[in-house]
């Protein structure tokens, strides 16, 4: 593996860790507000949901991931 | 003080007291069983290094347009609270193992006995591990410290909560000359995911253009919605585990008769 390569996995690493979907999901949830805030919508109630969900969902997969294993 | 800025000030102090207990383990074990010198060294060589992190991100955070500085550094605050959530809330429902200082200690300190005798004063063993003990655990502290600090222009009093913070540890260290193995870490890591979480959440909504009621005030129910909801969310699993456990066990029960 090259430094550049090595130096780019570890910040990905760093920043997103071992749960890349809860990463889109939050780029993703960013994204709809930023659609609905440009429609003049109201878009504050986008996060709250979205910032549950996706922690439940998370813990979701991480305990059924344990759980197989175990 | 500001409802935000005591935000900033309690997460990074919060954060930074966790790590610098974690780092502070590994330097007793090199210290202790190898060079007291050469440890602090790695330590200070570590400490300049994130110092020079924070001195030459934060001002060029600092000068983005405030909206693109608030969805980036709020999505990825967002992004790094849910990851300390997630993992307190796995380690809260025995689905991941607790940080055991003492376990820490007794490991790194075996190593630094194993790894062999240098040939001069300057200890390089102890030095390397100290300082990429340091760093690592440093390197969070020094992310946190940058897009909080940075988003709000208050840099210096996100530095100063650290420096507070990694005071506090290496007197308790030193005066309890040990680990300090009974620090709540966990509940301090979960205290601060909801925190990271919450400001992430309140500043990428509002650099994506929305506007919250209440404006700032809006933290106040943010902050404790999300403590709430992953207080549930751990009760959620540990109770689904405690019954499914419960029914492996009577299982086994009617199998063996």
């Amino acid at each position: 593996m090259t430094r550049a390569r090595a130096l780019l996995v570890g910040v990905w690493e760093f920043v997103v860790g071992d749960d890349w979907m809860t990463a889109v999901g939050v780029v993703l949830a960013l994204a709809l507000t930023a659609l609905l805030a440009s429609a003049a919508i109201s878009a504050w109630w986008v996060m709250p949901p979205a910032v549950v969900g996706l922690l439940a969902l998370s813990i979701n997969r991480a305990a059924r991931g344990a759980s197989g294993r175990g | 003080m500001s409802a935000a800025e005591l935000g900033l000030a309690l997460s990074v102090f919060l954060a930074c007291a966790v790590e610098a207990v974690e780092a502070l383990t590994i330097v007793l074990a090199v210290g202790t069983t190898r060079s007291w010198s050469s440890a602090m060294s790695g330590v200070g060589a570590a400490v300049l290094a994130l110092a020079a992190i924070v001195a030459a991100l934060g001002p060029a955070l600092a000068s983005l347009p405030i909206d693109t500085l608030r969805v980036a550094v709020g999505g990825l605050l967002l992004i790094f609270g849910l990851q300390w959530l997630r993992k307190a809330i796995l380690r809260a429902a025995g689905l991941k193992a607790l940080h055991d200082e003492l376990e820490t200690f007794r490991e790194e300190a075996q190593a630094a006995r194993a790894a062999g005798a240098g040939r001069s004063s300057f200890d390089g063993y102890a030095f390397t591990i100290s300082f990429k003990g340091v760093l690592l655990e440093g390197l969070e502290v020094a992310f946190i410290v940058v897009t909080f600090g940075a988003n709000q222009h208050r840099v210096p009093l996100a530095s100063a909560a650290a420096g507070l913070a990694v005071l506090l540890v290496i007197a308790a260290g030193a005066a309890a000359r040990a680990p300090l193995a009974k620090v709540p870490e966990n509940t301090m890591k979960f205290a601060v995911g909801v925190m990271l979480s919450s400001f992430g959440m309140f500043w990428g909504a509002e650099g994506a253009g929305a506007s919250w009621p209440g404006g700032d005030g809006a933290l106040l129910a943010i902050v404790p919605g999300v403590l709430l909801s992953a207080v549930a969310i751990a009760w959620a699993v540990r109770r689904t585990l405690t019954a499914a456990l419960g029914a492996e066990a009577a299982r086994r029960t009617t199998a063996s008769t």
